[in-house]
């Protein structure tokens, strides 16, 4: 800078001038209670974060905000009872969630459902787990700062998936589909074309995305190396679906068990290098690529028929006592069900395992060295619901 | 695909010594029998299903409470007897006490060998003091929430558990919910839609004079 | 004023109103809601906010992360016994005037999980609802309606006198007790000021 025309006066009082402090702060750890209402905490999730400055160094996530109640009422109500409340655990999958519930009582009172459901609860489960992965990415980019545009896309897409769900079942988001023994309503006339057109155009926004998003360089700097999870972690803590996944581990239930009819279907199952948020991340969009296909074959190959296995009661349902565990693999995870029947009305055990409250175990060594900022999208990529967490 | 439980069972008595360890069946059609393992044992049997290489049980799926309360079982028995002298069949009433636990169980899976769920359960001594089971975080640690879990709804103590505390009640909370003896509070019969047992539920609370907590 | 000569004004381009209506008109069409979610019934909230049923329309598309900056709260979803006393707060953290919308069958009344231990039955036991929504959960076009409602009622308040909105009574209360957390319940379990059991519950 040249000087010439930068005059400055000299001060009239030569001692009134800035006097420069050093800083004497003493580096004290900051506690937060991030939560139960924050914007990014995906519902009434509550973290009590301590923080060196911008960087967290202990993280305990505090659950409860949500608790329902789900299995106290579960207990003291019939089987049949549950399946509505079932809905409400993830409240994003609730035809899942109806699968993974009359997977198990099936097994406790051994019935099979018809070829033709059992098509059905593939599409309905495939369109879920579509539907749920466009979201959580909506969101997870939403924390990420780009506000709006992502998810609005997003829940573009999800509509064209809800009218689906809506047409079928006369419930955007609380189905109550599925019975023990198949399924409650047939298809309606039309709803496998409506279908397979939605299907069709759902590559067109994959690819759109894909253009917009995956290669972004804003993306790749705030998930590449962020939430490392290792893969011993993860198996040892219990963590599953996606999540598991992205730490290389392959284990998909849906080829493990190969309940209803998923052998039939050839899909792959993508796995990750790094267990960072960027690889979870695309972990759910090839799984969206694979959805797809499976929804395709199973639209093509479903046969007519019986919905509901001829042997299943609804009304004074009374499984024998006894005991069974069923699970699926959903969109967040492992979903599982515990039934302990003792031969009456009503379940006398009911438990649900919750992927979303499992997966989030690993949650604080995730954070641990990362700001505040990656906390929240590492806790986005985890995908968590609250109905299901705290249930 | 993993050896039978029977097998299990009698191999886990060679290789372990003095352990206690037994089946319970389950009639359910489609869901497997379990293992009976004593508190004690807990540990290492859980160890022995990480580690051995048959099983390579690596992956704690699922881990639940379950409460049995306090039962009495009646049961009418008929017997010959001499009555005056006269033999006569008479009935009566036995009562058999079966004094309450609570049961946690286990559902394990392999990743590695892709097989299971081997299920096992371990019962505590009562449902007052003695609710101490040891804890499964060391050993996996997707136990650590679900044990937070069992601790809150169902109060079973997790010995070694590194923070074992309420997970879903508020910290002050007193009650397990999920027992099946828990009374819940008393504060839904105001609804307007009041019917069948909540309406009896009112008159019974209005007539013993006991005041509802809204 | 007359209708005719108002009407007669505004052929010539003249527009006139009242005070008050000028004041209600501002009121009801920036309603910034609380962006505050509870559980389902906020995913067919965040719905309404999005392109389909675009609730921008109502000028009610700026959701605020904090209370200090809201109008309105819409209490979208189960309120838990855990989750209640953080809910009065955030309302007692609003600004007056300030609205409640009780968004599904959950806020009004503890909906299907009614019977939980851990379920507050119904949020007007602590806070004054203005509008309620039915459903489980409620559609987004049930929220729209609720914000049309919201509106209407907005536009009829009156200034002055008796019936004043509650921001303009000087005594009125704006903050609400916060409940707390007891040995087996939430300590009172109720705002007595606010709310009484149905009557018919009552045996009445
Ligand atoms: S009213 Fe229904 S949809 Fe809404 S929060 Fe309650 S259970 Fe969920």
């Amino acid at each position: 800078m040249s000087s010439s025309n930068l005059q400055l006066e000299a001060p009239l009082d030569p001692a009134f001038k800035v006097e420069r402090r050093t800083a004497t702060g003493r580096g004290d750890l900051l506690e937060v209670s991030m939560g139960p209402q924050h914007p990014s905490t995906h519902g009434v999730f509550r973290m009590d974060v301590v923080l060196d400055g911008e960087r967290v160094t202990k993280l305990k996530p505090v659950f409860g905000y949500l608790h329902r109640n789900h299995e106290k009422i579960a207990e003291n109500t019939t089987y049949l009872g549950s399946m509505p409340y079932t809905d409400r655990l993830d409240y994003f999958c609730s035809l899942t969630n109806n699968w993974a519930y009359a997977l198990t009582v099936e097994k406790l009172a051994g019935l099979q459902p018809p070829e033709r459901a059992e098509y059905i609860r593939v599409i309905t489960a495939e369109f879920t787990r579509l539907q749920n992965h466009v979201c959580l990415i909506g969101f997870l980019l939403q924390d990420m700062g780009a506000s709006g545009t992502p998810l609005m896309y997003a829940f573009r897409e999800r509509e064209a998936i809800l009218d689906l769900f809506e047409s079928l079942t006369g419930a955007r988001m609380m189905c109550n589909y599925m019975r023990f023994g198949g399924c409650r309503v047939d298809l309606p006339s039309g709803w496998l074309d409506q279908a397979s057109k939605v299907v069709d155009r759902f590559p067109r926004f994959l690819d759109e995305f894909d253009r917009l998003i995956s290669g972004n360089e804003i993306l790749a700097a705030r998930t590449q190396g962020v939430g490392v999870l290792p893969r011993e972690l993860a198996v040892s803590a219990s963590v599953t679906g996606p999540v598991l996944r992205a730490s290389g581990v392959n284990y998909d239930i849906r080829k493990v068990d190969k309940y209803g009819i998923y052998d039939r279907f050839s899909f792959r199952v993508p796995l990750g290098d790094h267990g960072d948020v960027y690889d979870r991340y695309m972990v759910r969009v090839l799984e969206m690529h694979e959805s797809l296909a499976i929804l395709k074959s199973a639209l093509r190959d479903i046969p007519p028929g019986p919905i509901m296995d001829p042997k299943a009661k609804l009304r004074s349902f009374k499984p024998k006592a006894g005991e069974a565990y069923g699970r699926i693999e959903s969109a967040k995870g492992e979903l599982g069900f515990y039934v302990i029947s003792d031969g009456s009305a009503n379940p006398y055990r009911y438990r649900v395992r919750p992927p979303s409250l499992i997966n989030l175990t690993v949650l604080e060594d995730m954070c641990v060295g990362h700001t505040v900022a990656d906390a929240v999208i590492i806790l986005g990529s985890i995908d968590i619901v609250l109905g299901e967490v705290d249930r | 695909m993993m050896e039978s439980l029977e097998a299990l069972v009698s191999r886990m008595a060679s290789v372990l010594p003095a352990i206690d360890v037994s089946l319970v069946p389950n009639e359910a059609p489609g869901g497997p029998s379990s293992l009976r393992v004593a508190p004690q044992d807990g540990r290492r049997a859980a160890e022995f299903f990480k580690s051995d290489p048959g099983l390579r049980l690596d992956y704690l799926s699922n881990l639940t409470g379950v409460d049995w309360p306090d039962r009495v079982t009646k049961q009418k028995v008929k017997s010959k007897r001499l009555v005056d002298g006269v033999e006569k069949e008479v009935e009566e009433t036995l009562e058999t006490r079966t004094p309450g636990f609570l049961e946690v169980v286990y559902h394990l899976y392999s990743i590695e060998l892709k097989h299971g769920p081997l299920i096992f359960r371990m019962r505590t001594a009562d449902r007052m003091a003695g609710v101490h089971l040891p804890s499964m975080t060391p050993v996996w640690r997707g136990a650590e929430f679900q044990e937070r879990e069992v601790f809150d709804l169902y109060g079973v103590r997790f010995d070694s558990h590194p923070d074992l505390r309420r997970l879903l009640m508020w910290e002050t909370f007193e009650d397990h919910p999920m027992r099946k003896d828990y009374v819940e509070p008393n504060d839904y019969e105001y609804e307007p839609t009041a019917h069948d047992e909540v309406l009896a539920k009112i008159k019974e609370r209005d007539s013993s004079g006991v005041s509802g907590t809204a | 004023m007359d209708e005719g000569l108002r009407g007669e004004l505004s052929r010539h381009g003249i527009f006139t109103t009242s005070l008050e209506g000028l004041y209600n008109w501002g009121r009801k069409n920036s309603i910034w809601p609380l962006q505050f979610g509870l559980a389902c019934c906020a995913i067919e909230m965040i719905a309404a906010t999005m392109a389909r049923y675009d609730l921008a329309r109502f000028g009610a598309e700026v959701f605020r992360p904090s209370p200090r900056q809201a109008d309105l709260m819409i209490v979208a979803g189960t309120v838990t016994k855990k989750m209640a006393p953080q809910v009065v707060r955030l309302y007692n953290q609003m600004p007056e005037p300030k609205y409640v919308i009780a968004m599904g069958a959950c806020a009004i009344s503890g909906g299907p999980f009614k019977q939980g231990y851990n379920v507050l039955k119904g949020i007007d036991r602590y806070i004054p609802v203005d509008v309620h929504i039915p459903g489980c959960p409620p559609r987004p076009e049930a929220l729209l309606h609720a914000f049309m409602t919201l509106q209407k009622r907005i536009d009829a308040q009156k200034l002055t006198g008796p019936s004043r909105p509650r921001h303009l009574v000087e005594e009125a209360p704006s903050e609400f007790p916060i409940p707390d957390f007891g040995p087996h319940d939430l300590t009172p379990g109720k705002n007595s000021a606010i709310w009484a059991p149905p009557r018919k519950a009552q045996g009445v």
